[in-house]
This record gives C-alpha cells, structure tokens and sequence, in this order.
C-alpha cells in the first residue's frame, strides 16, 4: 500500500469537502474491495475518507418502499426483519454475498459504487427500478450503471441512500463463481403490478443489464413453464476461464426458471 | 483401551500443539523479528520468455533503500536438483543452470530479476517500481506438445532440447505382445491438472549472518532444515555445515511445497553477508501463485489389455511430465521413480510400461505436491479400470475384485520395480461398499432420478508406496540423498523426555503423535514428552517430513533410539538393584525384576544416572541420553477404497458431492483423530482437484488463475461428512506396523470423484470428463451427448 492518510468526517458535507479539497482522495466504506487493491498497489490514494462516521446506515420501511442507507452493511440488510417482510429477496441476496467477514464489513453504497460485473447489488436496483440518492442528485437505476465498474457517479459524489420501490413480488438466484463465490451468473426478478423485469449481474460484458428476452416472454407468457423452452442469445456475454458466453446464457436461463417459481 | 495406558498408542490423544496455534502464539517465521532486521522485495519477470536488460540506478537511490542486488551480483552456483534421472538410451538428464536470480533471460512470470533490500517493505516496493526493466520477448512455450517441437524455441539456449529426460521402466515388449493378443483394449487420453499447493502460511525467509563469528543462520518455511542446509550449503553458496544453521520454526501447512530449496531462502542468506545486516522476506499471497513450486500437469495416454473374462494383462503408458521453466528439488522422481513404479496399483497386471518424457516449459517449476506421482498414477489406473468395466460390461466392483493381487500373494513382486510387503484390498474394499451403503445406491438413483437429476457411484480402490524411503534403492535410482531418519531421545534427570527428531511436523501433529509412541514404550504421560524438530542446531541431524515418512522412518527411529535407553536403563537398574539385566522387564513404566516386587520406576533410573553415585561406571558412561538413525528396508505400502457418491444437475451441469467413504489401511493407527484428521485434509485436496483446482495459463505464459477470485480453492460446504474408517494390515518391516497416513486422502480421491461423475453420466454415453470436472465441462458433456444421440 502506498502511504496514504486517513480520515473519519462525522457528516456527508465534511466528507465531500474533504474530497474536494485534496488531489487524490477516495471515500472508505467497508473497504472489502479498497483495501485489497491498495493492498495489491492497483490503487492508491492521498486521503482515504471513511464514512463510517457519517451516519449512512439506516434502514427504513413503509408500505411502498424500503430505504436503505449506503453504508449499511450487507448483514444488517440480510437480517433486517422488516425488509425480510416487505422485500425478501434483498435480504436474501444481501446474506449470500461473499463471507461472514465480507458481509459485516461490505456496504451496499460501496457495492453499488464499486459496479463490479458480478456483484449481487446492481441486478436488485436495476431491476427493481430503485433510485440511488447522492448527496447531489436522485439517479434513476437506468442511468446509474454505465458499464464494467462504470457509474454515474461523480468523484466526489456520496451515495446516501437507494430507495427501493416494494413489488409483488421478486426473487434473486446465484450462481456462483467456484472460486470468488461472487456470481457467475445472478438473475433478479422482479413482479411488478404491470409488468415483470428481470435483471441480470454476473454474464454481461458491460455489467449488469435487463434482460429483455426472459421479460417479453414473461409479460406475454407468466406461467412457470413459460421459459423452458427460450435460447437466451450469448452475445455481449462474458467468456472468461470460469464459463463461456454459451455456458452463462445457459446459467441465465436456469436461473431464471428456478426464480420464477418464487414469483408464482 | 489403547495398548500403552490412556496416552498410548491407540489413544485420540487431542493435538498438543494446537493450544499454542490456537491463541494465536504459534512462532513462524515471519513472527520472527531480528535486531537491524531489512526488509526485502524480490520484484519478479512480468514476462514469461525474455532476455532482458535491468537499470536499478534510480531505484537505488530511492528513500529507505538499503542495497538492489540483480543477477550478475550473485555469483553462486546453481539452485540444484536432488535426484538425476537417467533417459532410456543412458544418458543423464538434461539439467539447465537454475541462478537464484534470473541473469540475462528470464523463464517465467514470477523469476526473480532483482532483490530490493530496504529499511521497510514498503520502502522496498516504491524503489522496485523505479526499476527499469526493458523486456526483449521470446516465443513463449506453454503446451508441452509444441515443447516437443524444437522449431517451436526452446526454454534454455544452452541444452538443446525442452526434454529434460525421456525415461522408461518395464517390459515394453511383453507389454506389446500382450497388447496385440487381447481380446479387450481399452484407451483413454489423461490430463491430470496442474495444482497450486495453498499452504495456509506463504513462504518467508530471514538471512542472519554474524560478522564476529562468520556464523549463518537461516529462518524459513521448511519441511526438511537439514536438506536445505545441504542443498543450499553445499551446492549454491559453498558454506561448510558448522557454519550454517536453519531453523524451520512453525510452519502452517507446505503438502511438499516446502521440501525444496528455493532462491529466496539463497538470496536473503547470501544477502545478510553482503550488507551485514539481517534479510527478511516474506511472499505475499499473489507472489506465492507464481514463486511456489506447482504440482501435477501431467498429460498421458493409456492403454490397459484384458482378457475376455476382464483380467488385466498389460498396461501401457506414455506420459509428458511438465517441469516448468527449471528442476526444482525432486521434480525429477516425481514422474518417474514416485509414478512408474506405481502401476500396478492393487492389481496382479503382469506387463507394465511407462514411458516418460518430461517437458521443459515456461511456467512455474513443477515438483512433489501432497502425493507426489501416486496420485498421477492413481488416478490414470483407476480411471482406465472404470472404462474397462463399462466397456465390458463387468461391474466395478467385480472388476477389480478380479484382478486384485489375492492376500496370500504377498509379500507381492510387482513388475514395475516395488515389493509390496502387506495388504487386503478386498477387506478395505468391502467395508468401504457397506459403510458408503452401496446396497442402497439403486434407490437414492431413482429417488434423484424423480427429482430430474442424475446420480453416479465412482470407486477407486488404490495403492501407495511411501515411508519414503530406503537409501540404498533409492540411491541407485538417482537420489543424491540418503532417506533415513534420525531421533535423540533425552531422559532427563527427573524422568521427563525431550526427543529430537528430523522429522518436520507443518500440520502433521507430530509432537503429540510422536510423543505418543515415547508414552507406549517407557511408560509415561505424553505430558511429561516434548517433541522438538526443525532446528538444525538442535536436532542431530534428519531428512524432514514428505512423502507420508516420518511415523514409518521418523517414528522408527524414535523407537530405535528408545530401545537404547531402554537397554541402558535395564544396566543401570540391575546394578542398583543387584540383578542381571536379562531379569529386568518393563513393565507399565516400571523396570521389574521378574518374579519379585523389586522395581524402579524411569525417573529412579535416569535420576541414578545423572547423580551417578551408585553407578555401574566401568560397563557404563553417566547420563540417558541416546540416538539412532533408522533407514527403512521398503517403502511402506498403504492402500484402500474409495466411493464417492455424486449428483448432477443435467440442466446446469452442477456436481454435488453426496458421499465420501474412504477405507484406508495404513497399517497400525497410533493416534486415530489424527489419522482421520489427515485423511480428511487429503479427501479436501484430492476432491478439490478432482472438481475445483486449476492452475490456467494463457497463450504468453500469464497465470490466469493468480489468486483466489479465480482459482477455485475447496471449501467445507463442497464437501459431505466424510465417511471414514480403516482396516488394518501391518508393515512387515518396521517394529510398528505403521505404513503412513498423510497422502492417502489425496491420492485415492480424485478418480472416484471423476469415476462418479462418469457414472452419473454414462447413461447418456460419456465415458471421460476431465479434471476439474467443472459444471460447465459437464453441462458441454451432456449437451455433446445429448446431440450425438
Ligand atoms: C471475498 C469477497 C467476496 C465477495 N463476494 C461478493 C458477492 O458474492 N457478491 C457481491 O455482490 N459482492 C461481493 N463482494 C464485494 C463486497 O460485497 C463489497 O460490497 C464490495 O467489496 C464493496 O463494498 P465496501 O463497502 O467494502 O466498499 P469499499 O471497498 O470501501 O469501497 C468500494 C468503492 O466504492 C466507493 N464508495 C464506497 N462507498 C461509497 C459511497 N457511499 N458513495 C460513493 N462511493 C463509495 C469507494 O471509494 C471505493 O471506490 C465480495 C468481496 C470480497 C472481498
């Protein structure tokens, strides 16, 4: 690592204005992807900023939305008892991510800002339409993720919160990666009153995407035999030495049937 | 009741060592802190083939540098290999010069090219980063088919070819003739799959040299202190033993990756010299990727002849051997003397022949990993009797029990060199099937069947040879080392016992394992036994810990060593007590003249011999102190059953492992928990590298798989419960009976995973998958199936 220092601003605005203020300076969260690449020197920064002292981790419930703070970590997410009533399939994919160590350090902010192709996070706001909130803005999901560890996001632009529209009903199947445990292949799935999205993490070669083929069949077609005869189309998906472009559009599909169970 | 009291032999006498582990007061190397103590780097080729020029003027000069060695500054000799492998036409191996840093051209990603010496790490990692290296590339040699092919280049200018040996052993003609008469062949195409061994502790090394005494001392993640003193001493920095010592304190874990010398152990040796000041380094996890010795990466194709009733009457092998880019310390034996001579496996084959040519490559060296050979053989033997079976139609079960070698046969000549002293695969064989409930498999096959889902059986019933190993044999295959053993056992005055011994524990457990047999043998608690090892300085002298050696060598030397104070105590007591020593027994820890009540109990005796008041000093010198060496008569031969259960998702070709059963006779079990603790461990890695564990390699030599997001370490929730048990047979030649425990997990597992998995999939028609047996090779198996049907 190279020599860096380190700060713990006790509001959002201090922290931006820390940010701002020096020449390479990075926000910390859980630093379960920060500290490894300082670590490994693929990164370095003048200034780590934590915001665990922010106050970013609430979670909040109503009827129609569950709110969560950026800095709640994904343990806190997965036993939440009131998003485990309003919106399971969160707090399911939030206890399937990585490790007892990775889930109570792992915020969902710095998941999201992270964008890596195969986190859990991204394919639940994209398909669940959620609204990430910035300490500058409101950014729709549609327009958040932008590619392979790509965001919307300025550099000195907090993550506060990301609201959550609740469906009907949704459900989120992984299959993993053997080796990192992240998804080789996460299907989100959402039953919304007028339609069903299906978001797709851990196969595009540009990130997460919706997946257009398994809605149209879906929103023409809701019924639990509907996708056992698609061909999901391997183009734009990742090949690497884990799967091949073919094998993950095959994983997209089975993960999908086994999701949408948890929709009927 | 174990035969030796509560803390004898027998007894699952919990893990001594482990309180000290466990608070996390263990003492390993990198714990280990020395005053004026530098810090180094070794910055390491990002090429895999290359000459290369290097500028360390600005490094130097960069803050905290201490000293930048490349090269042309380490005029040493040659890292060395420990076994020379003549080629079937007799001509000795090819042996390429192996600098401990890579002068002019480098070989493989990983070859160090620079040591950075620094007051800190971190000031050692800026200055590497000013260190200018200007790469000129070379065609990069991975497959070991294009290695074959000199137009393709070659690994090293200097020897003219990348075939390190071209090696063979057996009967080629019987073999042949067998072959072109039988009524059956079957043939298979083997890749075993290069293994990144993942000791939990990476490699660390401190060198210490002492200006007023020209005294060196090494600090590293040994298993065998006394062959690195050897190597390194003799070999690579021309130092004399008195002045060298190496001290391998606690050492987490090393499955053969830590038996060989290595540069760095060299480097921050010779280093200390130099700048007169300690020299620490310690890998990190990524550098351990690409600087520990790899394992396996063999390529082979097998022919197996039978007869029409399914004997086996010959087997043919041809294997290419990855060696990386240079020897590493025993990489030469492990496809020739540790595999070849395993072919015969359980079975009564009578022609056998192997060829070998081992391959010069630009990759990390290759060497012994957890096995060693036998699993490479293990696992093409078993494979080829799965297929046979199918082809034949005879079940797995009777086709092996058909040609196992019968019990009365033994002690057993194989005709691939061995002598096999003692077995019964058939006992292993059936505990395994009724503890694996194999009666009930139909069932659970139709019971997952009606789920959609596909299930497979897959047995392997093998052989080992290890209790590595008797000098005398092993020299006249090549070794450069004796294989014995030595042990000091140390009475002290009050009837405590140290023992120094040249085993190695990493893991293994031995201070409560060997401590055990002293508990056995003089009668006392394990808690009144300290087992000290891993200090050359200490221990009188030892050959280390591999090859699963150090209960069947190591242990016999303790026990040899034993049997001399033993004697000496008899002496001592019977002048005490005024009677001859042929009357004296032990008996529970008291020396008893038979048929009296007259006794004195071990601490009388070593106290009588250290206050030599009343004392026999004419027959004999004062103290209780004795030490032995032991070199064994054979290699020890442990051998059993595994079954493993596997059930396939068809849709996304996911392999979930159901059942593990292993039956393993390892001779005589001293201490149980451990045993089974050991066959655990080697279950992990055998399954591992049956589904999980490759180490990849793109087209211009870059490790693909460089850490653990990509290469697919085992965890506890890719197993079952193990199902483990064990039949035992004794060694014949050593006073315990014990025949080794350590690699038989390892060794047995991989093809009853992989049998299982074709089982599973041969109603479709697959007969081979490859390892790792990775969901998506199976999905692409059954869909490949699927489209020919
Ligand atoms: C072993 C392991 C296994 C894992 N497995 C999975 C898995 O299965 N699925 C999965 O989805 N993830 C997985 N992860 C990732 C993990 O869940 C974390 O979410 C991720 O590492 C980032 O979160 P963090 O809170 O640790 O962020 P940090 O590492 O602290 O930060 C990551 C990046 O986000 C920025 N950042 C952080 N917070 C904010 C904010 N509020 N606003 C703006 N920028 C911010 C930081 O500056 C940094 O650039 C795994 C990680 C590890 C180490």
């Amino acid at each position: 690592m190279y020599e860096l220092q380190y700060s713990k601003p006790s509001s959002v605005n201090d922290a931006v204005a820390e940010v701002k203020n020096s020449s390479d300076a990075k926000f910390l969260a859980g630093g379960m992807t920060m500290i490894p690449t300082l670590k490994a020197r693929l990164s370095s920064a003048d200034l780590l900023v934590d915001l665990k002292g922010s106050n970013l981790s609430n979670i909040s419930v109503s009827s129609s939305e569950v709110v969560v703070g950026s800095m709640t970590r994904h343990c806190d997410v997965a036993s939440s008892n009131d998003i485990k009533g309003s919106l399971p399939a969160l707090a399911k994919l939030a206890g399937g991510i990585g490790d007892h160590m990775v889930r109570s350090c792992g915020t969902i902010g710095g998941s999201l800002a992270n964008n890596d192709p195969a986190a859990c996070y991204p394919s639940a706001v994209l398909a669940l339409d959620a609204t990430v909130v910035t300490n500058e803005r409101s950014i729709l999901a549609a327009d958040f993720f932008e590619g392979m560890f790509e965001t919307a996001l300025n550099e000195d632009e907090i993550i506060t919160e990301i609201k959550f529209p609740i469906p009907e009903k949704a459900s989120y199947i992984k299959f993993p990666n053997p080796a990192s445990r992240y998804a080789m292949v996460g299907v989100f799935m959402v039953k919304k009153t007028d339609e069903i999205s299906v978001a797709v993490t851990g196969a595009g070669e540009n990130g997460v995407f919706r997946c257009k083929e398994i809605e149209d069949v879906l929103n023409s077609n809701f019924s639990l035999d509907a996708l056992d005869n698609i061909q999901i189309s391997d183009d734009n998906l990742t090949s690497d030495i884990h799967a091949s472009a073919a094998y993950r559009a095959n994983l997209i599909k089975e993960m999908a049937k086994k999701g949408l169970k948890d929709l009927i | 009741m174990p035969d030796g009291g509560s803390t004898g032999i027998g007894a699952s006498v919990k893990r001594k060592e482990d309180y000290r582990f466990l608070v996390g007061e263990g003492n390993y190397t990198d714990d280990i802190n020395r005053p004026n103590q530098t810090y180094t780097y070794m910055l390491r080729s990002s090429s895999a083939h290359a000459k290369f020029s290097i500028d360390t003027s600005k490094a130097s000069k960069a803050n905290g540098v201490v000293k930048i060695f490349v090269g042309t500054d380490m005029e040493v000799g040659s890292i060395p290999c420990g076994w020379q492998v003549d080629s079937k036409d007799g001509t000795p191996m090819r042996e390429p010069a192996h600098p401990p840093i890579a002068k002019d051209k480098v070989r493989y990603v990983g070859e160090i090219i620079a040591v950075i010496i620094a007051e800190s790490l971190e000031d050692a990692k800026n200055a590497a980063e000013l260190v200018d290296v200007n790469y000129d590339d070379i065609p990069v040699i991975i497959d070991m088919q294009d290695a074959l092919d000199n137009s393709k280049g070659l690994v090293h200018d200097e020897i003219d070819s990348n075939v390190c040996y071209d090696w063979e052993l057996g009967d080629s003609e019987a073999v042949d003739k067998a072959i072109s008469e039988a009524a059956h062949i079957t043939s298979l195409d083997i890749r075993n799959n290069r293994l990144i061994p993942n000791a939990m502790e990476t490699r660390s090394a401190i060198g210490d040299y002492e200006h007023a005494t020209g005294q060196y001392t090494l600090y590293t993640t040994s298993q065998n202190p006394h062959v690195i003193r050897l190597l390194m001493g003799a070999f690579v920095l021309g130092l004399p033993e008195h002045k060298l010592r190496v001290i391998a304190p606690d050492v987490g874990g090393g499955f053969g990756s830590k038996i060989f010398h290595y540069a760095e152990e060299a480097i921050v040796t010779w280093a200390s010299n130099k700048i007169r000041r300690p020299v620490k380094w310690t890998s990190d996890r990524s550098e351990a990727f690409i600087s520990d010795a790899h394992g396996r990466d063999h390529v082979t194709s097998v022919k197996l002849a039978l007869d029409k009733d399914g004997k086996f009457l010959a087997l043919k092998v041809d294997t290419l051997a990855n060696m990386g880019a240079y020897l590493s310390t025993f990489a030469s034996s492990v496809p020739t003397y540790l595999y070849a001579t395993l072919l015969a496996g359980t079975y009564t084959t009578p022609a056998i022949h192997c060829n070998v040519k081992s391959i010069f490559t630009n990759t990390v060296p290759v060497d012994a990993y957890r096995g060693a050979g036998r699993p490479e053989a293990t696992y093409l033997i078993e494979r080829i009797v799965d297929k046979a079976a199918r082809e034949m139609g005879i079940s797995q079960v009777e086709i092996r029990r058909k040609n196992f070698i019968p019990v009365d046969a033994f002690p057993y000549q194989t005709p691939v060199a061995l002598q096999y002293d003692s077995g019964n695969y058939n006992a292993t064989l059936d505990a395994a099937l009724k503890k694996a409930d194999y009666e009930g498999f139909a069932a659970r096959k139709a019971d997952s069947a009606k789920r959609g889902m596909l299930r497979g059986i897959g047995f392997s019933t093998y052989l080992e040879a290890c209790g590595i190993a008797p000098s005398a044999v092993v020299g006249s295959l090549g070794a450069r080392a004796g294989l014995f053993e030595c042990a000091e056992v140390r009475v002290h005055p009050t009837g405590s016992v140290t023992v120094f011994t040249g085993s190695h524990s990493h893991g293994q457990g031995h201070e409560t394992t060997f401590a055990q047999l002293v508990s056995e043998k003089l009668g006392i608690s394990t808690d009144m036994v300290e087992i000290s090892h891993g200090d050359t300085n200490n221990i009188p002298f030892g050959m280390g810990t591999y090859g699963s050696r150090s209960l069947a060598v190591g242990g016999e030397a303790i026990v040899k060593a034993m049997d001399k104070v033993i004697a000496k105590a008899k002496k001592i007591a019977a002048h005490i007590m005024e009677a001859s020593a042929d009357d004296i027994e032990l008996n529970n820890g008291n020396f008893e003249i038979a048929g009296t009540d007259k006794s004195m109990s071990l601490a009388d005796i070593s106290l009588a011999a250290y206050v030599p008041h009343n004392y026999p000093h004419e027959e004999l010198e004062p103290g209780l102190d004795e030490k032995a060496f032991y070199d064994p008569l054979n290699f020890t031969y442990p051998g059993g059953c595994h079954i493993c259960e596997v059930e396939i998702n068809p849709n996304t070709g996911e392999v979930k492992v159901e059942g593990m059963t292993a039956v393993d006779d390892v001779g005589k079990v001293i201490n149980p928990m451990i045993v089974e603790g050991q066959i655990h461990g080697g279950l992990a890695q055998g399954i591992g590298q049956a589904l999980l564990e490759n180490a990849a390699y793109d087209n211009n030599g870059q490790l693909l798989s460089g850490s653990y997001m990509d290469y697919a370490m085992p965890r506890a929730d890719n197993f079952v419960d193990f199902k483990v048990g064990n039949e035992v047979t004794l060694c014949t030649h050593n006073s315990l009976g014990v025949k080794g425990c350590g690699e038989v997990g390892a060794i047995g597992s991989p093809p009853a995973v992989i049998n299982a998995v074709v089982d599973a999939l041969s109603e479709l028609g697959v007969d081979d998958i490859s390892m790792p047996a990775t969901s998506e090779k199976v999905w692409n198996a059954i869909n490949q199936a699927k489209n020919k049907n």
